[in-house]
């Protein structure tokens, strides 16, 4: 399986745990996309500096080739699924605490 | 000094991200439990990700900007890092932007 597909499989598994699984609901809200948004802007640069200084290369044949800041596109769908993954959880935890 | 390249990104990113905490008072390392709670699973599943990609051949590091401290599964302790700083900066974020427009999160509207 090359990075394209593990990439998109992480953000379905990511939109999932948001929408069923935790039903957090997320990415229908405001908040996360404006978090994103800003999110978004660091990835591009420190994900281009890793990417760009060759601190990380990738398998040409694991990738589409599409690029952006030098980094592969497929590295800002794993971002999305990273950060989809990890607020999902921190908002679910919290409102079991505040259930509680 | 190279050989810090990684690790020097890594301290920068999560500079950019920390001063909410004390500034804006978003109170996401005070609640450090959750904070422990919400990082462990993703730890779990993007270190097991990253290996597996490691294994596969899809990405390698530079051994020459990486410490050289690699942990099971050829990972740099690095990656081990990443995923726990980007999450770190993300959550910051999150209530950052919560802090500053006073919008509820999804979770909040559920709950009234």
């Amino acid at each position: 399986m090359s990075y394209t597909i593990t990439a998109l499989l992480g953000l379905a598994g990511a939109l999932v745990v948001d929408l069923v699984v935790l039903r957090t609901r997320l990415v229908l809200g405001r908040v996360f996309w404006a978090t994103y948004s800003i999110v978004f802007v660091f990835q591009l640069l420190f994900n281009g500096l890793l990417t760009g200084r060759g601190v990380v290369t990738y398998d040409p044949a694991a990738i589409l080739g599409v690029r952006i800041v030098y980094a592969p596109v497929e590295d800002l769908v794993f971002g999305l699924a990273l950060v989809l993954l990890t607020l999902s959880l921190w908002a679910w935890w919290g409102r079991r605490e505040t259930a509680t | 000094m190279r050989h810090l390249t990684y690790l020097g990104v890594l301290a920068v990113c999560l500079l950019a991200a920390i001063w909410l905490e004390p500034v804006l008072r978003v109170g996401v390392l005070r609640q450090w439990r959750r904070l422990l709670k919400t990082l462990l699973p993703v730890v779990l599943v993007f270190v097991a990700w990253d290996i597996l990609a490691i294994a596969a051949g899809h990405w390698w590091y530079d051994p020459g900007q990486v410490t050289g401290v690699t942990l099971p599964g050829r990972l740099p302790l690095e990656e081990l890092l990443f995923f726990v700083v980007v999450p770190v900066c993300a959550v910051l974020a999150f209530e950052g932007v919560r802090t500053v427009t006073g919008w509820p999160a999804e979770d909040e509207r559920d709950r009234r």
